[in-house]
């Protein structure tokens, strides 16, 4: 390959190596070895090295070496491994005094031991070991976190926990009343969307007025905790993550813990209640506007008065049901609140950490959400409520 | 919050251990700040020396060894005595560390609310003093972001200083500064020192400012893991007997000694 490509053009890069007889490898260079022209490869080189007798030496011919750059130093460095592995001595005087000189300097310091990573594959059984262990750390370290932060509660309720009445009520606005756009939105939506498949379906079997009935009770039990929780897990859940790791990828956490302010106390227990306060009152917000969606599609559609409907809508909602409701709306707060501020506190150095711990605030987030929605729905069903 | 113990050193480091994991950082390091001293802790880049400051200041729990602070060791004891330990310390980040989302004053306020029956008027005259002392008057309602990185550096000092503690740690106070700043800064420190009679404990390996400031200082080494030396850095530079320190405290600038001088140093850590 090295002498075709010799042949082609002078410019072309190319490699020759050869053995004389004292025994000794003479490599010798031709053409450019510029970066972004086609470089041949080393390999007979490095192969030639190997096969060379002992007490054998390296020498470089660069008589015929047009320019050169990177290109040839990499080839280069190649080689001096090689050579380096084979316990092979090398003349470095065949080569331009700047090539030697940058060649030196990428020898000068050997590899620190063990910093490099090993990129071994490792068997199946030792990767779900490993995983297994991960899993069992992340659970235990989940029940720390638990286990914390009721301490914190309870420093809190004694009213011996150190935060900023302040941050409360900031945490409070931002959760709730600036949320009650979107909140709204959404809910007038889904308010919407239940009325049509309602309409269409109930008008024909002429039961429309029961419209009413399916919007109120699907808002009120399970769609307006369940909306609004999702939303804030988006909004709110991935804030708390982003805040939280980004004052830790500051050292703001740390500069917390050495002032003696528990980042448990002062970060995460005003967040947790904020959420834990607003999303009830979110969802009572989201259930009328969801009612609100619908009545509209009905009085629309069907034949139906206002009155009407709003007599329907009371006779369908029950104080029990609106109270199961808020129940679900409390538990999600909890949960979209644990999970956004977790994985703040657990986040990372970098920046690459900060997204990472937010996007798992979220998806963390949604996913207990629905755990919990589960579970409460089969709570409701056995306790008959 | 000035103790009448005198007797006992105001930190002692005791056979220290730091690792992540299996991975060993630091370990065996021995050394005793006695009160009102500047104390560097220097070394090359990557030795541990900020593991080491993080904990000192509590931040991570060694793996073997003992902090004391006036002879109570600050890792085997309880939650609460801990706390009451590290209100005794000022911390200065590498960057400053300020709470982005409060102004400058909030920021020196909070430590001052938190642990001083001082009311809303006093504390803001304290954090007013606080910041006119490092040369940021009239800056206490901007935010972080708003400053530059000199000035964050500056103001963190002020909020390091707040409570006015015993014992001051600083992570690389003259990073990212101009020489006039670095100098300045400098002579802060030791103006601090001498007013408030603070301890002052520094992670620097900025040699101008280590000659200029320090009492007394510890090399670590990143190759051995431990420390060379323990002394006062001048004497260091034109004595100590391990070619490492003397070569680093002098910019390495001397050429290796013929026979391997420095081969003592890695069997056995000796303090010079």
């Amino acid at each position: 390959m090295a002498e075709t490509n010799d042949k082609k053009a002078s410019s072309a890069a190319a490699l020759q190596p050869s053995k004389t007889q004292s025994g000794d490898l003479v490599v010798a260079f031709s053409g450019d070895w510029e970066l972004g022209q086609t470089l041949p490869e080393t390999r007979s080189a490095l192969d030639a090295i190997a096969s060379l007798p002992a007490g054998g030496r390296i020498k470089f011919d660069t008589t015929a070496l047009g320019g050169w750059d990177t290109g040839l130093i990499v080839a280069l460095s190649r080689i001096e491994e090689s050579a380096n592995k084979h316990n092979i001595e090398i003349d470095h005087s065949g080569l331009p005094e700047g090539a030697a000189k940058l060649l030196h300097l990428a020898f000068a310091v050997g590899e620190r031991s063990g910093a490099k990573r090993s990129d071994e594959k490792s068997s199946l059984v030792i990767r779900i070991g490993k995983a297994t262990s991960r899993a069992i750390g992340n659970l235990k370290s989940s029940l720390a976190f638990l286990g914390k932060f009721m301490e914190s509660l309870g420093r809190f309720f004694t009213g011996k926990a150190n935060y900023q009445r302040n941050d409360l009520w900031v945490t409070m606005q931002e959760a709730g009343a600036e949320a009650l756009p979107i909140v709204g939105l959404i809910s007038f939506l889904i308010g919407i969307i239940f009325a049509f498949v309602g309409v269409i379906q109930l008008n024909k079997f002429g039961a429309g007025i029961f419209v009413a009935d399916l919007v109120a009770v699907g808002m009120v039990r399970e769609m307006g905790p369940i909306m609004t929780g999702i939303i804030m897990a988006g909004r709110t859940g991935a804030a708390f993550a982003a805040r939280i790791g980004t004052m830790k990828v500051n050292e703001e956490v740390d500069a917390l813990t050495t002032l003696g302010l528990d980042p448990m106390d002062f970060l995460v227990l005003p967040r947790v209640i904020a959420l834990v306060l607003m999303l009830p009152l979110l969802t009572i917000y989201a259930n009328a506007v969801g009612i609100l969606g619908g009545m509209m599609v009905s009085l629309s559609m069907l034949d139906v008065s206002a009155t009407q409907y709003w007599v329907q809508t009371k006779s369908a909602v029950t104080i029990g049901s609106i109270v199961t409701g808020l129940i679900k709306a409390t538990v999600y707060g909890i949960v979209i609140a644990i999970a956004g501020v977790k994985s703040g506190l657990e986040c990372g150095s970098s920046a690459q950490a900060v997204g990472t711990a937010t996007t798992s605030a979220v998806v963390s987030g949604i996913v207990w959400i629905i755990v919990s929605a589960s579970v409460l729905t089969v709570i409701y069903i056995t306790l008959g409520v | 919050m000035i103790s009448a113990d005198t007797e006992a050193p105001q930190i002692e480091v005791r056979d220290l251990t730091l690792a992540y994991g299996s991975f060993v950082v630091q370990g065996g390091l021995n050394f005793t700040i006695p009160r009102g001293q500047v104390f560097i802790i220097m070394g090359g880049s990557g030795c541990g020396k900020s593991t080491v400051l993080k904990s000192m200041i509590g931040l991570k729990q060694p793996a073997k060894g003992e902090i004391l602070y006036r002879g109570e060791s600050y890792w085997d004891t309880d939650d609460d005595a801990r706390e009451r330990l590290m209100r005794n310390f000022g911390v200065l980040f590498q960057q400053g560390a300020l709470w982005s989302s409060m102004t400058l004053a909030e920021n020196v306020a909070l430590p001052l609310e938190q642990y001083t029956a001082l009311g809303t008027n006093e504390i803001h005259d304290v954090c007013r003093l606080k910041l006119a002392l490092v040369g940021l008057a009239g800056f206490e309602d901007y935010y972080p972001n708003e400053i530059s990185g000199g000035m964050r550096k500056r103001a963190a000092l002020a909020r390091a200083m707040a409570l006015d503690p015993d014992i001051l740690y600083f992570d690389e106070p003259g990073a990212g500064l101009d020489p006039i700043s670095a100098k300045l800064q400098d002579d802060l420190i030791l103006e601090l020192r001498d007013s408030l009679g603070a301890t002052v404990v520094i992670v620097t390996h900025e040699l101008q400012s280590i000659f200029n400031i320090a009492d007394n200082c510890v090399f670590l080494d990143p190759e051995t893991k431990t420390q060379l030396a323990v002394g006062d850095p001048k004497e260091l530079r034109d004595h100590s007997e391990i070619f490492a320190v003397r070569n680093f405290l002098n910019r390495g600038t001397l050429t290796p000694p013929p026979v391997s001088d420095d081969e003592p140093a890695a069997s056995a850590p000796a303090a010079s």
